[in-house]
Formats: structure tokens, sequence, C-alpha cells
């Protein structure tokens, strides 16, 4: 049983995605004894040494060999067991993308794949660590669920989820060490089913991962300013929630969706490509990183850069507000 | 050789040259869109003597969970992975008549369909040996005594993804996973030498932990043998090196690459035909 209260969310908090992930495998796949987790040398960094000490029977080490470690898990998932595979997003979504598309999408194993660090958190590793394509890529896989949990508690919430889930799916942690909270109480959680944090006539704003949180900041400095912003946490971002996407854009005059992850094809491009079928919706701002390789630098400094913090979010949303409706919405990110 | 090993060789040789007949007509069928008839009678020996002889099965049900498992990962040799499902009596004469035809049960690349045998879809290739490793891990996991047997082509060793499977397998001491190269000495562009010469695959994996063995992939005795000799190296897996001819018993496909992947006129299907008997021992 899942308990969530404000002490736990500061522990999640300061342990980090990665570490908190570890926590919620190590809880949860104590009675579970089909639940395997699989690494491609990053036990370390992943949180999963306790899991490795606990059960080291379900527990494998695969070296440097991402492709080969979707392909184990997937043998394993066909003989019953349920696979935790866990690497940095960047890697497990490209290195082993094929993989993924035709064992876990084709084949339709029983796969979760984990993908630790998605956007910036990697700082000044920088841009091979990066994922920034990771969600794009993962979403045109068919028959892929993918998730980007909002915070501690969400990540705990999803992987409770995931042991009672039939299915391939990729997770995308976002965020470092000393992430902000969203939750610090219980909440329903459903795979596939968006959550309203905050009400709004004026703008809609769909986040996912750790821009929940600045879009909840932002929407409070709207407020301050007499502009009424809802904001969905669109943790599932396929299948995309799309009765939460109609009930957030009735009547508003300005649709922003923001992730850390490229404008191109991520939660922006899934909320368009439904939006332009249902046509009628208002205009869609993309907040987001930049369609370019911009320089390395720590993690912070990033967000800032490209503006995804609360305070950015908040000046571009008025600035779209404010510009004619003949104008286009260009994503205001630097570059450099 | 004793009479008992004689008759069965006699009849695996029997069930391979019934295999090659099946394949030829499903080309045939087939029309324009063709089939890997020289990939596929390369390994028609292996498949035969695997399905006719080694696999241990529970012919009432497919999903006996301690049946041996075959993976077909060079997915262009379909044709000798159904006509093997074909003799066993997993897949019907209606549906090998149906091979590639819309939405049918068995296309150019197998798909997945556990019930008939049809362990994993494949195609792209270098993908089937980390699924047998999955595969011969859960077995070794759940204290299971069956056998995973990955087939891959000379070709599919160029993927870099089934070096990183050779290396995996010995680590977790996998003595009950087999791979199998269908060593035919050609890939799709020409001779496996000049595209990228290898050297010696038995070398290659026996450096990297495996019992590695060569054998004559179309000497059904031989085959027996290497599939059934007990194993030198402690918890290895076990790679065999079948040296052999792609195209093999039909003359005309022999050996030529134009028959990788062809579509077969009734008056070529006829020649081949005549071709396929079983000669004396």
């Amino acid at each position: 049983m899942l308990t969530i209260n404000a002490s736990k969310a500061r522990v999640w908090a300061m342990l980090g995605s990665r570490g908190t992930f570890g926590v919620a495998m190590l809880e949860t796949a104590a009675d579970a004894n089909h639940v395997m987790v699989l690494t491609a040398d990053l036990s370390i960094t992943s949180g999963l040494e306790r899991f490795r000490a606990a059960y080291p029977d379900r527990f494998l080490n695969v070296g440097i060999a991402e492709q080969n470690m979707i392909g184990i898990a997937a043998g394993l998932s066909k003989e019953g067991f349920q696979p935790f595979v866990t690497t940095f997003s960047n890697f497990a979504a490209m290195r082993s993308y094929e993989q993924i598309r035709l064992h876990l999408g084709y084949m339709g194993m029983n796969v979760k794949v984990i993908g630790l660090a998605g956007g910036l958190a990697m700082g000044h590793f920088g841009n091979t660590h990066y994922g920034i394509e990771d969600m794009a890529l993962m979403r045109a896989v068919p028959g892929l669920t993918v998730i980007s949990p909002a915070d501690g508690a969400e990540i705990m919430k999803t992987v409770h989820a995931l042991m009672h889930f039939q299915g391939p799916v990729f997770v995308r942690l976002t965020g470092a060490m000393n992430n902000p909270v969203v939750y610090s109480k219980d909440y329903d959680f459903m795979i596939g089913k968006a959550v309203r944090l905050k009400e709004g006539s004026d703008v809609a704003i769909i986040a996912c991962g750790t821009m929940v949180h600045e879009s909840l900041v932002a929407a409070k400095l709207l407020d301050s300013q007499g502009i009424s912003a809802s904001v969905t946490n669109m943790h599932t971002v396929k299948p995309l929630d799309t009765d939460a996407v109609d009930a957030a854009c009735s009547r508003v005059e300005l649709l922003v969706t923001v992730e850390e992850h490229g404008i191109v094809g991520g939660l922006g491009g899934a909320v368009a490509e439904y939006d332009a079928r249902r046509g009628g919706g208002p205009r869609q701002l993309f907040l987001g990183l930049p369609d370019k390789f911009g320089k390395n630098g720590d993690y912070k400094h990033l967000l800032n850069k490209y503006r995804l913090v609360g305070e950015k979010i908040a000046e571009d949303i008025v600035t779209a507000l404010a510009a004619k409706a003949s104008e286009t919405l260009h994503t205001p990110v630097a570059i450099a | 050789m004793s009479l008992q090993a004689t008759d069965t060789v006699e009849k695996l040789r029997s069930m391979a040259c019934r295999m090659r007949k099946t394949a030829l007509a499903m080309t045939l069928k087939a029309g324009p869109f063709g089939g890997h008839i020289g990939p596929a009678l390369s390994l028609m020996d292996i498949c035969a003597v695997l399905y006719g002889r080694i696999l241990h099965r529970n012919s009432s049900n497919p999903l006996w969970e301690n049946r041996d498992r075959f993976l077909l990962s060079k997915g262009h040799g379909s044709l000798g992975l159904y006509t093997a499902l074909a003799e066993v009596g997993l897949i019907s004469q209606e549906e090998i008549n149906a091979f590639e035809t819309p939405d049918a049960l068995l296309s150019g690349q197998p798909v997945m369909c556990v019930e008939k045998g049809i362990e994993i879809s494949s195609g792209s290739l270098g993908l089937g040996l980390s699924l047998g490793i999955g595969i011969a891990l859960a077995g070794k996991k759940k204290q299971r005594s069956y056998n995973t047997y990955v087939l891959m082509g000379d070709g599919e060793c160029n993927e870099g993804t089934v070096w990183e499977a050779v290396m995996a397998a010995p680590h977790f001491k996998l003595d009950n996973l087999i791979a199998i190269v269908d060593a035919n000495g050609l890939q799709s562009d020409g001779s496996c030498t000049n595209i990228m010469d290898m050297g010696s695959h038995e070398a290659k994996w026996a450096s990297f932990g495996w019992e590695a063995v060569c054998v004559d992939g179309h000497d059904i005795a031989a085959l027996l043998e290497v599939f059934t000799s007990p194993r030198k190296l402690p918890n290895a897996p076990l790679a065999i090196i079948a040296h052999t001819v792609k195209g093999k018993g039909v003359s005309f496909m022999e050996n030529n690459n134009e028959w990788h992947h062809g579509v077969l006129t009734q008056a070529q299907y006829d020649a081949a035909l005549q071709e396929l008997t079983v000669q004396p021992l």
C-alpha cells in the first residue's frame, strides 16, 4: 500500500527521480517474484544497488549493451517475467530503438523501459546524454504506452501501477536531485488519465514531467496579473487523454504545452495532432527545447536559458496572449 | 551406423526432401511475390533434424512449458521453418497454400504465433540471439529443462548486436542455449568473404567462451551427432557452425545468389522438382 504524505514527498524530492525509482522498485517488488530489473552498467547511478542486494536473482547487469538488454528482457517477458529495464533515456530510446519497436511494439512483450534523466538533467555531460527526442521516438512506436511522471510521488504511483499493467511501457523520468514537489498527499492516478491540478478560464496549460511544477508556478504568477490559467498534468503522453484536452481547451483563448523535451513530436506534438483533427480549438504555444543542439551547461542554467522555469513560462504566455491573431506563435527559446 | 540410426537418417533425409519440395511449391504459388528460396534451402537439413528428431515437443500442446524453443533469427529462412512446422503438424496445408496472401499466417518473414510454433517475429537481422538469452535465462530461473535453439545466418553475424549477445551468453553460463550459424557463405550482395570477411566463426565464438563446433550442415548423421554429443565445455553455450550451400538441392540455385529471393516459373519449378530425390546413402 503506497502512502503519500509531506514527509515522504520531501524524501523523494531529495532523492531525485532516479533514487525514487530505486525506492519504488524495492518497495513494490518484494512479493512480485516475476519482476526483474535489468541495467546496462548503470545500477549505481540508477538507485538500484539496494534492489540488487535484496534480490540478486532478479537483477541482471548486461554490461554496456542496451540493445542486448532489451532483447534479453523481451525473451524473459516471453516466458512470464516482467522485466523493468533501465538506462539513460536517450540510450534506451535511441540505441535500442529497433528492439523496442519490434520486441515491445510489434510483438507486444510486457517490458517496462525506464528512461532515466530524460531532458536536460545530465547537465555538464552534454548533448550526448540529453534526452530531447526520446518522447517523440517512443510515441511513434505503435502499441507503446509513454508516461512522464511529474514528481517523486508520481514516480511511486507509476511504478505501483505498472506492476499490474500488462503491455509495453516507456517511462521517461525527468529532473535530477532535489526536485520540486507537486504531490504531497494521495491522489487518484490512472495510466492514461490526466490530472487537472488547477482550474482556469483564459489559458489552458498542459504539461508533463518536471514542467508540471513549473507550470503551476507560472499559473500562480499569471493569477496575480489577472490571467486565469488551468494546469493539467498529462503524465501519460500516449495514449493521450483527449477528454482532458477537450475539457482544458473549452472556452480558453490560448493552449500552452510545456515539456522538458524538444518541441518536435513530444507532448506539444501529441496535443496538436489531436487538436488539429478536432478543429476549432485555441491557438497553441509550444514551450520546450529548440529544434537545435545547443551548448552544454548545468541543469538549472539550461532550464533558465530555455525559459523552462515558472517565471519565464508566465512571461511567454503573456507575450503570446498579446500577439495578434495573424501572428505565428513562435517558441521563445534561446539557441546559443 | 546401427540399423536404427540408419533408419532415422533416412527418415530425416526424406523429410528434408519433402520440405524442399513444399518450399518450392510455396514459392511458385506466391507468383510475382516470390520467396527467399536460396537461404531457406541451405537450412532445410538443419530444420529437418531439429524438428524431426532433436526438439522436445508435445504434439498436442504447442504451448507446453517445457518444449524446446526454436528461434529463427534469420527471418528470411522462413520457408525452412514453415515447411518443418507443416511436417510436424503445427501448420496446415491450407495455411501453407495461403503463403504470402493478404492477412495470411505465413508471410515472407515470420510473424510470432506461438500456438503455431512460430516463437518470435523476425526479419530484421541480429535480434534473435538476445531473445534466446532471455528465454534461456528464464528456463534457468524457473528450473525448466528446455533448450533454446537460435538459427542465424553467417551474413547476419555482421550485425553488432549479435556480438553483444555472443559476449553475454557465456557470462550467464547458458549451457541450455544453442546457436546455429547457417554458414552458406553468401549474403545479399555477394560472398560473405568479399562483403565483410569475418574470418573463422568457430574461432570467434570459441574466443567468447562458447563451445564451438563445425559441421557439414547437409550431413544428417553429422548433424544428429553434433546435437546429441556430450558437451565438452561445462556451463557454456554451444555454437554450431553449419557449413551449408545456399540453394542446396537445386543445381541452378546452388551458390547462385540470384536465388537469395526469387520468383519461380513453372518450368523452373518442374526442373527443380526433378532433381529433388533422396539418393541412397
